[in-house]
């Protein structure tokens, strides 16, 4: 059996005896007899190290790890430098709790207000908050951060991943707050439609950019639309893209959020993730979440604090902006890192390979038989095709030669995603493989 | 000490990345960004030691002692981590076809077998992130049977008012309205009141227990009981489950749903703040209300079940923060059944060890005698004798290289400091806790200013929090080089 209690029988037995008690029992003592468990825990024994090793190696085996990815869909393969992942391996991270005691937690908090200031500058608002789960969260924190008194209808676009709008379904669900979808049409919001649904009732606008088709919306538009009303603006975008796209703040959005694990975070079937928001000053005070500030200490010194607890659970609890108390932290720690590493140059460059890749990974696709881009908009990483049998049966192909394919919407269209790990050569085999299938 | 942005030099930077080998592409016009991107431009070098320096200035549960009550810092152990990092984990793509990700799906249900047995539970579901989360999800599920039934008028969660935080907040965020009850002058719920309160409106009951005074409800079952009778549910918050693992479960308490911190009790590590996972576990009647999807067996085959009619829906984009959960499963894999109870026993004695060599100095407002993996000490009488108040107190412990108790919780106890050692503490370190503690107070008695101008060891002193709220400063601002 594993353990981690340091102190032996003998000592457990010395120490009991300093306190009174003969056994370990009696400091059950006040556990009544009808809840106690009657029996042992039916768990198998525990093992030594090597033993679990073993065990969870061999559990791991049944995975099949892809040595090529052409699927994004909300979770990217990107190049994760190494430098990341050696910093926030760093035990003192890693084992720290939420940065109460600022005296001895200056290192965490200074890493979540570098991560706010970056998050701040990669979409131009104000101010970020210290993160939240996913992006999916985090869009439905922001639709009800955008609640009004008068306003609780919230204007979702269709072209919005759609494991984002069923999270932020979850979240209205049986709350005061409405969730309407505004149609698409070739593959992007409908801004008829849209103006048709605008009313006296709608708090926010939801639109996804680059959206769920890898499309690029009018984000100019909806902001001419929505701008001087008091609807919110929210935008759900990649990050990676930011590097070289117009922000949510060029576009006049009144809050930003979206997915962070392509900043360096490995695809982990799912998560860790990480959850990012921003938004403009006025809206400071209704983010959710832990906010870290810039103060001095006693003597002058900089330093870092949890500030605006006023919107937190512990303060107000009923009337607390959100109930999120633990966060992802480490992992926008890990963000930070990877912008670090990256710099303007490089998270540019990303973004650039990744749109280049893309768009030749889609030209190479449309020279097969049956192949066409199914929206003629324009396109980020992300694109839907045709293709000329059926997805299960592609896909099913690719998987042989070690190839994740494209995620399929349909028996005849799939999603297909490059980045800058990608190279020419993954492309054109891709292609002549597909060439072979039908 | 420099923030990164003020370290490095214009075009500084890493070389990570090849250059394109395909026809390079660029975008309309009206989709390129115009603003300035200021990020870092710095050397590896200087990644490296800023993070290091960052690093000297976090203080986390390998550098030493921490008794946050309620948060259970145990010792994270390694090899949790270790496999946290197998490439066969860390490489899966969230949405691969089923059949190349059995051996993730298997991590859950195995996970799943063995909270179930610990809690007593029928199911349990990872989909929610972090525990306040899985709080959330939780009361979904209340919220989602009542509905069902068409019992719509009950809209009403009652939380004691000795519980934490998240608990009103998630209610409130689930759509329901908050009703405190009293605790007792021993520290338990007020069945009385709790009687008055129930009715025909009351959608559940959230509880942890132990509670968050560090004392068992002795009357859990009457509790549950009534509860039941209204036609409520009862929801087990699982903070405290550390002090009970193979003694008694939540299930046999009578709770219907429960959620667990798996970066509390079962050793995830906190991360300065996240990720965790805050699983949700619930009898058999409210499983079809459980998020979609659902992970279940097909023809030998483990799959997500996404058609699920009655389910609240979704709570999170992928599901559930699994390399958490690997390093749960790691952990309990490790310890087995007969070593889980033996670290919760461990928990127990640890804490009742602590509160027995201080209790003679210290007031312990409830459960003096006896408490489960934490107690709560009050320093009211100590501040209207000395001056010295919890929060000099638990500064003063940051000189002695010691994370403090959580401070001035719960707000039914004045002056608190919540003291949870957990079982990874060894006796050579709770007795020098005992002796720090002592000499703290006598020092409060003697020179009480010392204590009031602590800490004085620590990287900075004590921050101005008033300013850093009325003036927020939340990011730094470019004025600099990077500009030029």
């Amino acid at each position: 059996m594993g353990t981690y209690v340091p102190n032996t029988k003998d000592e457990q037995s010395q120490m009991l005896h300093s306190i009174g008690l003969n056994s370990m029992g009696e400091l059950y003592d006040t556990v009544p007899e009808e809840v106690r468990l009657k029996t042992p825990l039916n768990i198998p024994a525990g093992m030594s190290e090597m033993e679990v090793s073993r065990k969870m190696r061999s559990m791991a085996a049944k995975n099949k790890v892809f040595p090529t990815i052409f699927r994004g869909c909300g979770a990217y393969r990107h190049y994760i430098p190494a430098i990341v992942k050696q910093v926030t391996s760093k035990e003192e991270f890693i084992t720290a709790y939420t940065p109460y005691q600022a005296e001895i937690s200056q290192g965490i908090l200074q890493s979540i207000f570098e991560y706010q200031t970056m998050i701040c500058e990669l979409t131009g608002m104000d101010v970020s908050n210290a993160s939240v789960y996913d992006g999916a969260t985090a869009a439905a924190e922001a639709v009800i951060m955008s609640k009004e008194r008068n306003r609780k209808k919230a204007l979702v676009s269709e072209t919005v991943n759609p494991m984002v709008i069923e999270t932020i379904s979850t979240y209205l669900d049986g709350t005061d707050m409405e969730l309407e979808i505004v149609p698409a049409r070739d593959g992007l919001t409908d801004l008829e439609k849209l103006k048709e649904k605008l009313n006296d009732n709608t708090a926010c606008v939801l639109i996804q950019q680059p959206n769920f088709y890898g499309l690029l919306e009018d984000g100019d538009e909806i902001g001419k639309l929505l701008s001087g009303t008091d609807v919110k603006y929210i935008m759900s975008c990649n990050p990676i893209s930011l590097g070289i796209l117009k922000t949510p703040a060029e576009y006049g959005a009144d809050i930003a959020v979206g997915e962070g694990q392509p900043l360096g975070i490995s695809l982990s079937f799912g998560g860790p993730y990480l959850g990012f928001m921003a938004t403009t000053h006025k809206l400071m005070r209704r983010l959710p979440g832990r906010i870290v500030g810039e103060t001095k200490d006693d003597q002058g010194r900089r330093a870092f604090v949890l500030t605006l607890q006023a919107r937190e659970q512990h303060i107000r609890r009923e009337k607390a902006s959100s109930n999120i108390c633990s966060n992802q932290a480490l992992c926008a720690m890990t963000a930070a890192v990877y912008l670090a590493a990256m710099g303007k140059e490089g998270l540019k460059r990303a973004a650039v390979l990744s749109m280049s890749k893309a768009h030749y990974l889609a030209q190479r696709l449309c020279e097969i038989n049956g192949y066409e881009l199914v929206y003629k908009g324009e396109f980020f990483n992300e694109f839907v095709t045709t293709v000329n049998t059926d997805t299960d049966k592609i896909l099913k192909v690719l998987e042989e030669h070690g190839i994740l394919g494209g995620y399929p919407l349909s028996k005849n269209q799939i999603l297909w995603c490059a980045t800058e790990v990608n190279t020419k050569e993954e492309i054109d085999t891709l292609v002549s493989i597909l060439k072979e299938v039908a | 000490m420099k923030l990164i942005f003020e370290k490095g030099n214009v075009n500084r930077g890493l070389d990570l990345l090849p250059e394109c080998d395909v026809p390079l592409f660029s975008v309309d016009e009206k989709f390129q960004r115009k603003s300035e991107l200021n990020l870092p431009q710095v050397s590896e070098t200087e990644i490296s030691r800023h993070y290091t320096e960052l690093a000297g200035r976090t203080y986390g549960v390998n550098n030493g002692f921490y008794p946050l009550g309620s948060c259970t810092m145990k010792y994270n152990p390694k090899i949790n981590d270790e496999m946290a990092k197998l490439p066969e984990f860390t490489d899966i793509h969230p949405l691969q076809p089923l059949d190349t990700v059995q051996g993730c799906l298997e991590v859950y249900r195995l996970a799943e077998k063995y909270l179930c047995e610990i809690t007593g539970m029928d199911h349990i579901d990872f989909q929610p992130a972090a525990g306040a989360h899985g709080e959330f999800t939780g009361l979904k599920l209340i919220w989602a049977y009542h509905k069902d039934r068409n019992d719509t008028k009950r809209n009403k969660i009652i939380v004691p008012d000795s519980a934490h935080g998240t608990n009103p907040a998630s209610a409130a965020m689930a759509g329901f309205t908050v009703i405190n009850v009293p605790s007792t002058p021993d520290g338990m719920v007020d069945i009385e009141v709790l009687k008055t309160v129930v009715g025909e409106d009351t959608a559940g009951f959230m509880l942890t227990n132990p509670n968050t005074v560090g004392i068992f409800e002795q009357h859990i079952r009457e509790i549950t009981n009534i509860i039941h009778e209204a036609g409520g549910l009862c929801y087990y918050d699982g903070a405290n489950l550390n002090a009970i693992m193979g003694i008694t479960r939540p299930g046999d308490m009578g709770f219907d749903v429960v959620h667990l911190n798996l970066h509390k009790t079962f050793s995830a590590p906190h991360g300065g703040g996240g990720p965790g996972s805050g699983p949700v576990g619930c009898k058999d009647f409210l499983a079809k209300y459980m998020p979609s999807p659902k992970i279940t067996e097909k023809d030998g085959m483990l799959t997500f079940e996404d058609k699920n009619e009655k389910s609240i829906g979704r709570v999170k984009n992928f599901y559930g923060n699994f390399l958490v959960v690997v390093k749960a499963l790691t952990y309990m894999m490790t310890l087995g059944g007969e070593g889980l109870k033996d670290a919760s026993m461990n928990a127990v004695l640890n804490a009742n060890y602590l509160l027995h060599h201080l209790k003679d100095i210290f007031d312990i407002p409830f459960g003096n005698d006896r408490c489960m993996h934490e107690f709560v000490m009050s320093l009211e009488n100590l501040k209207k004798e000395t001056s010295v108040s919890a929060l000099d107190f638990a500064k003063t412990l940051l000189d002695y290289g010691m994370h403090p108790p959580t401070m001035y919780f719960p707000l039914i106890v004045h002056e608190a400091l919540m003291v949870e050692p957990t079982e990874t503490e060894s006796r050579e370190t709770l007795d020098e806790v005992i002796r720090i503690f002592r000499e703290i107070y006598d020092r409060a008695h003697k020179n009480p200013d010392e204590l009031h101008n602590s800490p004085v060891n620590t990287p900075i002193g004590r921050p101005d929090e008033v300013t850093a709220a009325r003036n927020p400063v939340l990011r730094y601002t470019f004025h600099n080089k990077y500009n030029s």
